[in-house]
């Protein structure tokens, strides 16, 4: 197995009077993809803003390289939201806007935003606004904004959850393109298939703790736990207390 | 016993006409000076009140509240007010008297300037508050320091803030009290277009005084067009 990139310890987050991440313990290898599964309201979403530094935890720490989780690592990560935020402003100046702010050379930008339109199928579309794209094209767009900077670690939040199967296929298809330039993926979905598709790992969170975690190709055929038997079999009821309030809270 | 017939309108109604028609030198004088003041005071709120307006929008720093507070009271301020204070500051025996502005364009300007400011500040507040709302776990995400933030925001809502400036234009060119007790209404040194129509009408010189008003109420025409025509850009294009 390679080296630990990111891991948690103890883990917790209080919003509110819920407590809805619980003691969270978690290894993200380098260069892996690592699936956060689970039902709707378990705290996927906020687990992984707070791996991404976007929310302070209450306790516990999250540590890149062994090291507390700064601004340093966090200047290698970049996230993909489940609502794409495209600017106000043409597909290339989104690209240009994202490469500037990660401090990239001038000398490397040009060559940076022509190849993330390349990736992204998006050359033909450079000049065209960003907000005026199809929702599978905006995610797209989104994934090569996250990836023009070549991160260490990428997150992504349910970030195909509303596009179409030819979309999905697309994203998937450009996904696969960066997880084999090395770059380390940690995603949230609800599909199982995806997870499947996409993961080494996973991780079966309920309830704001991880309930099951390991390599995809056995525990997703043989889990080990009854929370992750019941979710695959579609007996697991989504979270409607609190905890779905405020994983829905956090997102964007 | 005599009687008193009202004036009729159609003759100075003809007569103002005629003054725009023949680009009559003084109302072309007045118009010019308007647009010259308004337009520098516009410039100089939105060079205080955008960037002021976009950190206010984007950051969260202790005495925001306050400084929001404040700066609403501020969009309500009596145009008479800020004329009497500016007044107070520029005449000679005031801080400011050293540099002579009293009875000059440039008096006018630092009036409808501090007149205006607030609106702009406030109304860019609002536009980038809400932008920041939407973009801020991207920008989170992206680790973007208070001034990259600003200006991003500031650019995104370029078309929005278009018709912010618009709104101090207009609130700038229609604006009397604050002129006429810092211009003093001097005739071809700061007679603007709504000072001379106070001054033309008490005299019953109602000719000039329609054919500015008709120049005002394009100018409000023109300015609306333009508010709808940005914001439909703004639109087709994306943003």
């Amino acid at each position: 197995m390679p080296e630990v990139l990111l891991s948690t310890r103890q883990l917790s987050l209080t919003l509110g009077r819920e407590r809805v991440l619980r003691d969270v313990e978690l290894d993200v290898h380098r260069g892996r993809t690592l699936a956060i599964l689970g039902a709707n309201g378990a705290g996927k979403s906020l687990l992984l803003r707070v791996l991404h530094g976007l929310i302070e935890p209450d306790t516990g720490v999250v540590s890149v390289h062994g090291k507390p989780l700064d601004h340093t690592a966090r200047a290698r990560q970049a996230m993909v939201f489940q609502r794409p935020v495209m600017l106000r402003r043409s597909v290339q100046q989104n690209l240009d806007f994202a490469i500037r702010t990660r401090g990239i050379q001038r000398s490397r930008r040009k060559s940076g935003i022509a190849a993330a339109l390349t990736l992204a199928r998006l050359d033909h579309k450079r000049h065209q606004p960003a907000r005026s794209l199809s929702g599978g094209e905006q995610q797209r767009l989104a994934l090569a904004r996250a990836q023009v900077a070549e991160p260490e670690l990428l997150f992504l939040d349910e970030a195909t959850s509303s596009l179409d199967p030819a979309s999905t296929a697309a994203f998937e298809d450009m996904l696969g393109t960066t997880v084999a330039k090395g770059t380390t993926v940690v995603l949230v979905t609800h599909d199982r298939h995806q997870a499947a598709r996409l993961a080494d790992d996973i991780a079966f969170l309920h309830e704001g703790r991880v309930a099951e975690q390991g390599p995809a190709a056995t525990l997703l055929d043989q889990p080990q736990g009854p929370e992750l038997t019941d979710w695959l079999e579609g007996r697991l009821q989504p979270v409607s207390t609190h905890g779905a309030d405020a994983s829905e809270r956090s997102t964007p | 016993m005599s009687s008193v017939a009202a004036p009729s309108a159609s003759g100075p109604l003809q007569a103002a006409f005629k003054l725009i028609a023949t680009a009559d030198p003084d109302l072309i004088e007045i118009v010019t000076l308007s647009l010259k003041v308004s337009l520098s005071a516009v410039l100089f709120a939105c060079l205080i009140g955008l960037p002021l307006g976009a950190v206010i929008g984007s950051l969260r720093f202790p005495g925001r509240a306050l400084l929001n507070l404040i700066l609403n009271a501020l969009m309500g301020l009596p145009p008479v007010t800020v004329g009497l204070l500016v007044y107070l500051m520029i005449s000679a025996s005031g801080p400011l008297g050293i540099f002579q502005l009293l009875y000059t364009p440039a008096a006018m300007i630092l009036a409808q300037t501090i007149l205006i400011t607030p609106i702009v500040a406030a109304l860019t507040r609002d536009v980038v508050a809400a932008m920041h709302e939407e973009y801020r776990e991207e920008f989170d995400s992206l680790l973007l320091s208070p001034i990259q933030r600003a200006i991003a925001l500031l650019r995104d809502a370029r078309y929005r803030l278009v018709t912010v400036a618009l709104a101090g234009f207009g609130r700038a060119i229609a604006e009397v009290g604050a002129v006429i007790i810092v211009g003093g209404n001097i005739n071809h040194v700061t007679r603007v277009m709504t000072t001379t129509i106070a001054l033309e009408t008490s005299r019953g010189n109602l000719e000039l005084a329609l054919a500015l008003g008709a120049i005002l109420l394009s100018l409000a025409l023109v300015i609306n067009a333009s508010l709808m025509g940005v914001a439909r850009i703004g639109v087709r294009t994306g943003a």
